[in-house]
């Protein structure tokens, strides 16, 4: 285990991306080995409380499908036409006995497919603990702050009937700094990647972001801290490019070498919403105090704007505008799973909102299996021209 | 068998309904002349009309809209302008039906509709209503109050669900207390919360009736009829008038032994909303087979009231809350669909499950293939898969869904009527372990 995950700063990304396509998790199956007895939760994208699963001495694993990696076999007989990727790959693990290493999966309020594929799964998988999260669409008022507080005691009582261990005060407080300092590594490795794309290349972000997915947050920190004192030592050249922020992938993710095709067509990606739950919170989750009700309360109040979040305060489509200005962006890629419904329809707004900020736009939607990426070469080539020479 | 076997019962509540809903229309655009009453837009599902109707404000369902838009086959212009607009092909079309029809001026009556005072979004378990009504919010600059309900994600709902809805509806009260300029009258609601009860009670009975062989009319076709009034007018004295009277009707026609069909042939359960741009269509293929729909679960969208449950008007604001938790199927998890699904086979003997997957739905449809495998690998029942569409007129192809239904009934002519034991036996193979056989507070009416 300690050889796999020990730090090498040339060969990080390429170990990451690996990682990231063994539907073996080789990673979690080390840390089982290590913590005899331990539990592992996997959660279906976008945010669970990883935080409450930390501290009740579990290791969290975030689900991100299967990629180009599985072959579907029970999954389209059982969700059909009309449903995104991942719901069906992430059945297909489950019905394959590729989650086995997991001891529940945690799903939440974020699309109705999505929903009723914790039910589909919780009826073909018996044993396992599988549980639904309600987060809260109402941000107006205390009563959510309450309730989803309540939610998470609920979770808690789960989790330690799962372990037979009480989950203290104490450690959830631990686990909020150790998640804290996580999101502000991320957060200082997306600013150094908007100010140095050449020194920092979006799909080396996104893999060591994801990886962090499958391996403990502190060994995760680790890795991040390293790369940060790397990072102003390399070099890279500018090149001719166009800045862009992508909307769209906060759930199922697209194929990595889709990312590096929009790069090598002429796209500098200067901010995105890739494994959006890592980034969840845009400030730290308060130590001090009430650990749920912090927690709560930062969903309401510290959250990223996203497509599965509600928060009719602060419109999703004036925050999309307002990140294009912060990155300094010239352009947004709107990369969507085909079949996401909530991203389909924030696509309305979205578009609206950036005609009328004379922002152009390029909508392009993907799937998790894809075996050739010329068709995106090509319309992305041609939007990074219009935009050069106009 | 015959061929042209229609349902063509047309009984004195269906010229009641007719005036009724005409009626609603006319109100609705009286209040997009003059303002008055104000107007709120509201999701079907389990939603709080007792409060809209102890201020007198009208309700105005999108829902409907797209419905209505549908069945008089005027959708598929107003789903071009919204797609248009950037709805994608694969968005729920009734949304779309509705945004294109609201941007073009398009009303399914005609006349006129208002402004909704406040979008008023009861987030009851589809979450295309979230942005459903943020849209609407946004093209109406009307004012958005998102009153989210906890998922039942559980048995029954806990405490903690149940205060933060009431909490919610109090502030939804103040709301309402500014829109009207009136004070919140607690007789009043309470009131429309025992006319609700009672239109809840008759309706039940209604429901039950269907268990009587033949049954006195279609759970699902007659049903839809019959959800205008329940909706629109639940909590109402007109509404409790209406129930009374079709529920005699009903008695009536069990009495003569009367159903929609001269000669009731199969009794089937439907699962699903129902493809509204051919509904008559649709109706006739089950006619020509003599096939009765016997219990729907798209007919307790608005609530889910046969297995017992009430508003109770000593407890109002906690009984709305458990309404818009418990019992509604939308807001009802999926695994509890497939029970409820299987006490209607059972309790209402039927021969046979649809399954009537619609595209633009999830909620609906996302799963409906292993719903199939339960039905019919675990619990061994006829079931039968369509797939067309609720609003969009594309989707409907109707020499194939004929030739299943036809395959589907020819073969059900055919297989030996099953027992009750065989059924508990698959019931008992089910190996659903998280499934309720029912929910200790739900009580079942004979
Ligand atoms: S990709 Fe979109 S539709 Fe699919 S599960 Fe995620 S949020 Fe739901
Ligand atoms: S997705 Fe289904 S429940 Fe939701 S608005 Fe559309 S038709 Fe209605």
């Amino acid at each position: 285990m300690r050889e796999t995950l020990a730090f090498d700063f040339e060969r990080t990304f390429d170990q990451c991306a690996t990682l990231l396509g063994d539907l073996t998790f080789p990673t979690v199956a080390a840390w089982k080995q290590e913590h005899p007895g331990g539990r592992v939760i996997g959660y279906f994208p976008v945010y669970a409380p990883s935080e409450i699963i930390h501290a009740a001495g579990m290791l969290p694993v975030a689900l991100h499908g299967a990629g180009d990696g599985l072959e579907l076999q029970h999954a389209d007989a059982r969700f059909g036409s009309f449903i995104c990727s991942i719901v069906k790959s992430t059945l297909e693990l489950a019905m394959t006995e590729r989650l086995a290493l997991m001891d529940g999966l945690l799903f939440s309020t974020i699309c109705d497919s999505a929903r009723n594929l914790a039910f589909v799964i919780k009826r073909n998988q018996p044993g396992m603990y599988v549980d639904f999260l309600h987060l809260p669409h109402n941000p107006n008022g205390t009563a959510s702050h309450d309730f989803l507080a309540s939610e998470y005691r609920r979770l808690i009582g789960h989790l330690q009937e799962l372990s037979g261990r009480t989950i203290s005060d104490e450690a959830l407080r631990n686990s909020i700094a150790v998640f804290n300092e996580n999101r502000n590594l991320l957060r200082r490795l997306y600013e150094f990647r908007r100010d140095y794309p050449e020194r920092l290349r979006t799909w080396e972000l996104y893999v060591l972001m994801r990886a962090g997915n499958f391996v403990p947050v502190e060994t995760h920190n680790e890795w991040l801290r390293g790369v940060l004192e790397e990072l102003p030592g390399r070099t890279g050249k500018r090149r001719d490019a166009i800045r862009v922020v992508i909307e769209g992938s906060f759930c199922e993710q697209p194929p990595l070498d889709l990312i590096r095709v929009m790069e090598e067509a002429g796209c500098t990606i200067a901010d995105d919403d890739f494994i959006l739950g890592r980034r969840w919170f845009n400030a730290d989750v308060p130590v001090a105090g009430d650990p749920l009700m912090n927690l709560a309360e930062s969903y309401q109040d510290r959250s990223v704007y996203s497509s599965v979040r509600h928060d009719n305060r602060n419109p999703r489509h004036k925050q999309l505008v307002e990140k294009v200005r912060q990155a300094k962006a010239q352009a947004v890629v709107f990369l969507t799973a085909k079949f996401c419904e909530p991203a389909c329809f924030d696509y309305v707004l979205f578009k609206r909102e950036l005609e009328a900020a004379k922002i152009p736009h390029l909508p392009l939607e993907f799937e998790e299996k894809a075996y050739t990426f010329d068709r995106f070469r090509m319309e992305v080539e041609t939007f990074v021209e219009s935009l050069l020479f106009e | 068998m015959s061929n042209t076997e229609k349902s063509d019962y047309r009984g004195q509540i269906h010229q009641l309904q007719k005036e009724m809903m005409v009626e609603w229309y006319q109100k609705l655009d009286e209040s997009a002349t003059t303002g008055k009453p104000p107007a709120v837009s509201l999701m079907i599902s389990g939603n709080c009309i007792e409060l809209l109707e102890a201020f007198d404000v009208l309700p105005l369902y999108p829902e409907v809209n797209a419905l209505q838009l549908a069945i008089r086959r005027q959708s598929l212009e107003p789903i071009l302008v919204a797609e248009e607009m950037g709805y994608a092909t694969d968005n729920c079309a009734y949304v779309k039906a509705d945004i294109g029809a609201m941007v073009k001026g398009i009303t399914p009556a005609g006349g006129k509709l208002p402004v909704a005072a406040l979008a008023l979004c009861n987030f009851v378990g589809c979450n295309v209503y979230t942005k459903w009504f943020e849209h609407i919010a946004e093209f109406q600059k009307s004012p958005l109050f998102m009153l989210d309900v906890p998922f039942l994600r559980t048995d029954t709902p806990s405490k903690d669900d149940v205060a933060y809805v009431v909490r919610q509806l109090h502030d939804l009260v103040k709301q309402l207390e500014q829109i009207t300029g009136k004070k919140f009258d607690m007789d009043r609601f309470r009131e429309a919360v025992r006319n609700s009860a009672r239109v809840e009670e008759l309706w039940s009975r209604i429901k039950h009736l269907s268990k009587k062989k033949p049954s006195p009319y279609d759970a699902y076709f007659d049903a839809i009829s019959l959800m205008g009034p329940l909706y629109v007018y639940r909590a109402n004295p007109r509404g409790v008038h209406f129930f009374e009277v079709a529920l005699k009707e009903y008695e009536q026609m069990v009495e003569r032994g009367q159903g929609p069909f001269e000669k009731e042939k199969f009794r089937v359960v439907l699962e699903g909303p129902p493809p509204y741009p051919f509904f008559r269509t649709f109706r006739d293929m089950f006619a020509k087979w003599g096939a009765c729909t016997v219990a729907s679960t798209y007919s307790t969208v608005g609530g889910l009231w046969e297995f017992g449950f009430r508003h109770d008007p000593q407890e109002p604001f906690e009984a709305i809350a458990l309404h818009m938790i418990e019992n509604n199927v939308t807001n009802r998890n999926y695994l509890q669909r497939y029970d409820q699904i299987r006490r209607y086979v059972e309790e209402w003997d039927a021969d046979g499950l649809i399954i009537h997957f619609v595209k633009s739905c999830r909620l609906f449809s996302a799963g409906q293939g292993d719903m199939r495998d339960y039905f019919t690998k675990e619990l061994g029942i006829p079931t039968l898969y369509l797939e067309s569409d609720i609003e969009d007129p594309r989707y409907f192809s109707e020499a194939q869904i004929k030739n299943r239904m036809d395959a589907f009934f020819e073969s059900l002519g055919h297989a030996p009527a099953r027992t009750a034991a065989q059924l508990s036996a698959g019931k008992a193979g089910s190996g659903i372990p998280m499934v309720p056989t029912a929910s200790p507070k739900l009580r079942v009416l004979n």
